[in-house]
């Protein structure tokens, strides 16, 4: 590469990062504002506003319903993805590339459309108790995030280790719990936290199957914003982007983000 | 049943038996895909065709026949084509830096990639309306370096649109071509450059070829999620620009028009498949 051309890469890849930075720092600075208006630069820190998140209206109440969602679905999903999963890597499967795209093939479909797609058909069947379509509805939204990273890390493994471990005495189910599981941990939390994240952060499918009084959390955020956005909202999102970067840092310790780069091929 | 029972040829039960466990194993995601995902999906086309008359059109007449939905179509498309390009020209460049970078650097970048990935779409909007606000960060900043005098209004127009969609969605633009970047073997640039091709041939010719998988990837993923964006325009330039994504959620929450709502959400699904349809098919083709 010219030399011109090199400088032009990094000028736009520091700008790219200042740039994709600046919208967290910026939630994070005006959580701390003393104001109730975000004046920026910071002319004083104050943290009561993080002491005012748990007097939203109908904070508590969301948190509870998003973190049930997203924890149930995601473990549902986990297990009939992973079972899933496991057919497509035998190969036993007719059909298993074309059930492999089918699985994943909600991802890139709009989540709005999803959205009004589910609740055209629950109403058609009936199906209209709010904590059960969502939590039905997360299932869709989770489970290709699964099937993705369980079908990459399955396509790694050697299935002939379980017949291995058959061989040298072990029960079928102890050779899956002492080979298969402790092999695809990796793939598990991975696969767990992504599901988990999609699910907590879904907006535009929930919208369509909450009511008034079952929202889950970013409905009740976007409410807050639109009706009156304050330093609270600033302080609920930056503890959610730390507890985030919490979750991701155990994890990068415990088995390595850059398998994450590995889950999309 | 009883023949079943039979003593077979050794290897066929077996086969048979691993086909059906393993018809078994995908049921329960089969029955997830099939009854919450593509059976509401054929439901909801034919709630855009029928309506109490019978088989009708109306909707999608009213969609794509009044200007002014053909002016909601082509706000969506806009918003689509502008971020996805502005998106891949911040990000073909930085990519390549990114994959030259190495140790504390290279970790420095790559987690301001996955660090907004983290947060929520609704959380960066909502950082954005701050940003953007007249006496807002970005403003101040202007003024204080003299490059404007007066605020400018920013939030609620197209630009705060653009901006706030692009910073969204970049993370998918550059992740791809990055990966794909990162695996370029450098011998073929200075192959091209030994016989004797100009920077500017061998870019052409060369490079651009080998990372246009990475590309292909990165501008059918932006390009879909923005077209069909909705919290992004609802906070940042709000009813003024209405979209697909808008009218479809105006539609059922507002104006009980599930029909309408449902035509403009197959015309949306319609653009989403063609943009899968037409990368995959692109990045198949041989070079």
């Amino acid at each position: 590469m010219t030399r011109a051309a090199i400088i032009v890469c990094w000028v736009m890849a520091i700008g790219l990062a200042l740039f994709l930075i600046a919208p967290l720092l910026v939630i994070a600075a005006a959580s701390f504002s003393p104001t109730p208006v975000f004046d920026l630069p910071l002319t004083g820190a104050s943290t009561r506003w993080y002491g005012k998140i748990g007097r939203l209206d109908g904070f508590w109440p969301s948190l509870l319903l998003s973190l049930q969602i997203a924890l149930l679905s995601t473990a549902i999903s986990l297990v009939c993805g992973t079972l899933a999963a496991i057919a497509i890597a035998r190969g036993k499967l007719p059909g298993a590339n074309i059930f492999a795209t089918a699985l994943v093939s909600p991802l890139m479909m709009p989540g709005l459309v999803l959205g009004i797609a589910l609740l055209q058909g629950f109403r058609a069947v009936g199906f209209t108790t709010p904590w059960a379509t969502l939590l039905v509805a997360h299932l869709v939204i989770t489970l290709p995030y699964v099937a993705r990273t369980m079908i990459a890390g399955l396509a790694r493994f050697d299935f002939t280790l379980i017949e291995a471990a058959r061989t040298l005495g072990c029960t079928y189910p102890g050779s899956v719990l002492r080979v298969m599981v402790p092999a695809l941990a990796p793939s598990f939390l991975i696969a767990g936290i992504f599901s988990f994240l999609a699910s907590f952060d879904n907006y535009p499918v929930s919208i369509f199957l909450a009511d008034v009084r079952t929202k889950t959390l970013p409905i009740r955020m976007l409410q807050y914003i639109e009706e009156a956005p304050d330093p609270t909202l600033a302080a609920l999102s930056t503890l959610i982007l730390s507890g985030t970067v919490i979750l991701l840092f155990v994890s990068d310790r415990v088995v390595g983000l850059h398998r994450m780069a590995g889950t999309s091929d | 049943m009883t023949e079943a029972a039979l003593p077979a040829p050794v290897a066929a039960p077996s086969v048979d038996r691993e086909r059906l466990a393993a018809i078994g194993f995908v049921l329960p995601s089969f029955v997830i895909i099939a009854g919450v995902f593509a059976l509401p999906l054929v439901l909801l086309l034919g709630v855009s065709i029928v309506d109490a008359n019978g088989l009708t059109f109306a909707n999608y007449r009213r969609l794509l026949g009044t200007p002014y939905y053909l002016g909601v179509v082509w706000n969506s498309l806009r918003l689509g084509l502008l971020t996805t390009l502005i998106a891949f020209l911040i990000s073909y460049p930085a990519a390549f830096a990114l994959a030259r970078a190495r140790g504390a650097l290279r970790s420095v970048l790559l987690a301001t990639l996955f660090l907004p990935l983290a947060a929520s779409v609704i959380v960066k909007a909502f950082a954005w309306t701050i940003l953007l606000r007249s006496d807002g960060i970005v403003n101040e900043t202007l003024i204080a370096l003299g490059i404007i005098e007066d605020p400018i209004r920013m939030i609620f127009t197209e630009t705060a649109l653009i901006v706030g969609a692009v910073n969204i969605f970049l993370p998918f633009m550059i992740l791809p071509i990055y990966a794909i970047v990162a695996q370029l073997d450098p011998r073929y640039a200075e192959a091209a450059a030994t016989l004797g091709a100009s920077p500017l041939v061998t870019f052409v010719r060369v490079i651009l070829p080998l990372t246009l998988p990475g590309i292909i990837a990165g501008v059918a993923l932006v390009f879909s999620l923005s077209v069909s964006a909705y919290v992004v325009p609802t906070l940042l330039i709000g009813e003024k620009y209405p979209t697909l994504a808008t009218a479809i959620a105006k539609a059922y929450l507002l104006a009980r028009e599930p029909g309408f709502g449902a035509a403009a959400g197959v015309v949306l699904l319609a653009i989403a498949i063609a943009v899968v349809a037409f990368s995959a098919r692109l990045s198949r083709e041989p070079k």
